[in-house]
Order: C-alpha cells, then structure tokens, then sequence
C-alpha cells in the first residue's frame, strides 16, 4: 500500500477533527451568557447518552416511516415511468400534474392528510412518498425513452414483443438513471419522513418520530439534544445514501463506464 | 429462377416530403455480394432499411426470396453502423439476444453463439463486457450476432466506418473468409472505394436527391481474395475507376434538380 490512499482515508478524519476543533473554538469565544445556545460536541454525546432510549424509538419510528414511503415510491414510480414512456402524447396530459405533485408544500398537504388519514405512519409514509416521487419518475421516465434507436430496430427485426422489449432493452438501459434518481430519493426520504412527522406524526407514547422529538426537545429548549437529533437524522440519511450506493455499485459496475477505473 | 432480392420500381418518401430513393429497379442472384456507395443522401441506408422490413417501400415492390421484406424477416441479419450492442451483457449474451427474441432454446442459443464467436475468433472474449473490448472487437461481436442467425441475406451499414484502416482490411478479409464458408448474400454500403472493390461482385453506385441508381461496375476479380488482392494492378485500376465514377456524380440539390 502506498502513501496516497492512506492519505485519502484519513482526509476525512482529518476534516472532523478540524471541524471539532473550530466546533469548541467558536463556543468558547460567545459571550458566556449565550453559550447555551452552542453546546460543546461533547455535551451532545451527553444527550445522546440521556435520551438514547427516546432517540433510538424515534429513529426507528421514522426509519419505518422513511423506509415505507421510499419503497412505495420507487414501486409507484417505475410504473408510472412505464406508462410516461410509451407515447409523448402520454407525457404530455400527464407531466403538468406531476409537477402539481411536487409543486404543492408539504405543510399544506400535511393538514388535509390529517383529515384523511389521521395523524401516523400512514400520513407520514404519504409525505415521504410524496417527496420521494418525483426526482424518481422524472429519471426512470427519462431513462426508458433513452433507448438507442438502432437497438430498437434490432430488436423489431427479430419480431421482439412489446414486453421484451421493455424487460430486456428499455429497462436495462433505464438502470443507471433509475438509480440517479434513486440517489436524489434516498437523500430525501429520512427528510421526508421526518417532516411528515413533524407535521403529521402520531404523538402517543413511543409513536413518534424524529419530527415529533425536534417539537418536544424545540419546546423544552434542550439544544443539545436537538443537536442529537440532528445528528441522527443524518445518520439514517448516510443509511440510505449507503444503501443506494451499494445496490447500484452491485447493478451497473461490471457494464456501466461510470464504474471504468480511469487507470486500466 | 427468380432473383434472390428484386427491386421494381421502388420510391420510398416520408410522408409528404421528397423521394428518398426514386424508381429503383434492381436483381441481385443468390450469393452475390453487393456494395452501395455514393454521397450522402443517396438514400444508401434506407435501400437497406426497405430490406429489412423496418419501413415499407412507398412505391413499386420488393421482394427477397419471393416474399415481402416482412414475411422474410427470418432470412435477415442486419450489422449496424455502430456496433449497436447491449452494454450490460457479456459478449455471449448480446450475441444470444436475437436468438433469444426468436424463441431459441437456452442450449441451441449458446451452442449457436458458441460458434459465431468462433468464426470471428472472440472465443476468448465470451464472458467480457462491451466496454472491455476494442472498437475492432466489438464490431466483431455485432457481426457475430447477426451471423448466428445464418441468415440468407446480410444486411451491413457502413460497419468498418469507424474504424482505423488496418482494422478495417483485417476485417474485410475476414468477412470474405467466412462468407466463403456459409454463401449468404450480401448488401454492403459503404463509403469507402477500396473496401466496395474488395468486397464485391458488384457495386451499385447511387446519386442523390432524390437517391438513385447511377451505374452499375462488375468487379471481375476472383475470389479468394486476400490480402495481396489489394496490390495486383487489375484491383487498383478499379478503384480509380470507381472513385473516378463517384467524383462525376451530379451531387448538389441544383444539379440534380435540372433535369
């Protein structure tokens, strides 16, 4: 092993220590009367360790809700990019009511969803759904009619069906925008879920969500324990990221060139 | 008998535009191999569309094998410009897929793929992607794609366009070679002379706007032709024949446009 890739594995690290480091530089110069508004990093492990329990219950709470949304999301998605991709006539009745889709603020569906469906996992898996939706349906849409039109005609020739054409030409080929999308949802949906918590979470013992802390935490003014939080929203982000991450290296990095190592 | 492919009087537009091929009539035999050359918009590639059954003449009738290009789609194999191959799958694989669209077995469909490979010595390369071959390599794999369907007639498109000379000739032989060995007929179109003289019994040369038959040269050279063909006299007399033919071609819209 040469000095190079160690130097790059421990960038990173490097770049936390330092990040840690201003972290206590900059609480240590506010006046002393606001440093409460600025824990130190390690009084956020503190929190961690006080409401660990809470925190582990909302996490999962809103992993389930993120995980819920994210997968009926990419189910509904391809099916809806299967029907976008067969004619422009389809795409165009039905993209402007995409956008309606993506366009509308979550804090004005939220209320209606709980008209509807009641505050819980439901309203919440619906908001991260709802979030989650469009970057996949535009890629996978986009992806689909992306086909070479010679492989088309290649397979016309031998008298494919429209299902094989589909399964073994279009699809394939709509992988690596599918997951471009993918990408863009996994990042979204822990955010989903957690906004849909926040707005239309059930709040009955041990029902809530990462939203559903932030409100109590906000509300007692524990800022260190908002900052845990935080910090775990991310990490159910980094989850899915990774997630993604893994299962496109696994789809793609035999064929795809965006997996060539530049130096073979 | 019949002609193998007879054109009569064939014109293909699209829609309401202008002819793209206008009043082709042509025979071409049973084992002949037949070149298309001329300048762009001679309407070479979609003579070899018409072939395939990929779009209907407007016009007059063609027939291969005494059926529509349609009903004879069984008898066909087309080789794209591009290599034209499906990235995500091994060399094997992207040589079953027509195989597989016809219904083929799993063990016939390897079998047949198996030996394709064979005849354009990729053997070796079976389990690699496309994007771990050469350009040369993966026209190669097209090629034995379309070969695995020992079709009567091959339909190619400018396949050795983008390649470099020295590839392009190594092929040129190699596609004679096996030729040789199975006898389909062959419509080639091509930009370049010394491939067409190499190639064929015959080349069609083609004038633009709207695209239409030219001329016709016999190439009288026997086969086997190989490598040292390329140096006889009698070979590049004929190229400066052909090449001088296509330079005299009426090639602009305004030319052509006087009758």
């Amino acid at each position: 092993m040469n000095a190079r890739p160690l130097l790059h594995r421990l960038l990173p690290a490097l770049t936390g220590a330092l990040f840690i480091a201003l972290w206590y530089l900059a609480h240590a110069l506010l006046a002393s009367e606001r440093r409460f508004l600025l824990p130190p990093p390690h009084s956020v492990l503190l929190a961690f360790r006080e409401h660990g329990p809470a925190l582990w219950s909302a996490a999962m709470n809103t992993l389930q809700g993120a995980l819920l949304g994210f997968g009926t999301a990419v189910i509904g998605s391809s099916l809806a990019a299967l029907v976008l991709s067969l004619t422009p006539l389809v795409r165009a009745s039905l993209y402007p009511y995409l956008m309606i889709l993506q366009l509308t603020p979550i804090i004005v569906i939220a209320p209606i969803l709980i008209l509807w469906a009641g505050a819980g996992i439901v309203s919440v898996t619906i908001i991260t759904f709802l979030i989650c939706f469009f970057p996949l349906v535009v890629n996978t849409t986009q992806g689909l009619i992306s086909t070479d039109r010679n492989l088309v005609d290649l397979f016309r020739m031998c008298r494919a069906s429209r299902w094989q054409e589909i399964f073994l030409l279009r699809a394939p080929g709509a992988l690596p925008y599918f997951f471009t999308g993918l990408r863009i949802a996994a990042t979204l949906a822990p955010i989903g879920a957690i906004v849909g918590d926040f707005y239309a979470g059930n709040s009955a013992g041990g029902q809530g969500g990462l939203g559903f802390l932030t409100i109590i935490y906000s509300s007692q003014f524990k800022i260190a324990a908002l900052f845990a939080t935080a910090v775990s929203s991310c990490a159910l982000g980094f989850l899915f990221a990774g997630g993604v991450v893994a299962l496109s290296w696994l789809c793609l990095h035999r064929w795809h060139d965006s997996y060539s190592r530049s130096d073979v | 008998m019949s002609p193998f492919v007879e054109f009569q009087h064939v014109t293909k537009r699209y829609g309401e535009g202008p002819a793209i091929l206008a009043d082709v009539c042509l025979q071409v035999e049973r084992g002949e191999f037949v070149s298309f050359i001329g300048p762009s918009g001679c309407g070479k590639s979609t003579l070899l569309k018409l072939v395939a059954g990929l779009s209907p003449a407007t016009t007059g009738s063609l027939t291969v094998d005494g059926l529509s290009p349609d009903a004879a789609a069984e008898e066909l194999a087309f080789v794209f410009q591009e290599p034209t191959l499906l990235p995500w799958l091994t060399v094997e694989r992207n040589v079953e897929v027509p195989l597989r669209l016809r219904g083929e077995s799993p063990e016939r469909r390897r079998e047949r793929a198996r030996k394709a490979l064979a005849l354009v010595g990729l053997s070796e390369r079976a389990e690699y992607y496309p994007r771990q071959l050469s350009g040369g390599q993966r026209m190669r794999v097209s090629i034995a794609r379309a070969l695995s369907l020992t079709p009567k007639l091959l339909l190619l498109d400018e396949p050795f366009g983008a390649l470099d000379e020295m590839t392009r000739d190594r092929l040129n032989e190699e596609l004679l070679a096996i030729r040789a060995e199975q006898g389909w007929t062959a419509f080639f179109v091509t930009h370049a002379v010394a491939e067409a003289v190499f190639l064929s019994h015959r080349i069609i040369l083609l004038a633009a706007n709207p695209g239409r038959i030219h001329r016709e040269i016999r190439v009288d050279l026997p086969y086997p032709r190989t490598a040292e063909t390329r140096q006889t006299p009698a070979f590049q007399a004929l190229v400066a024949a052909v090449s001088r033919e296509l330079r005299a071609l009426p090639n602009t819209v305004t030319a052509a446009a006087t009758p």
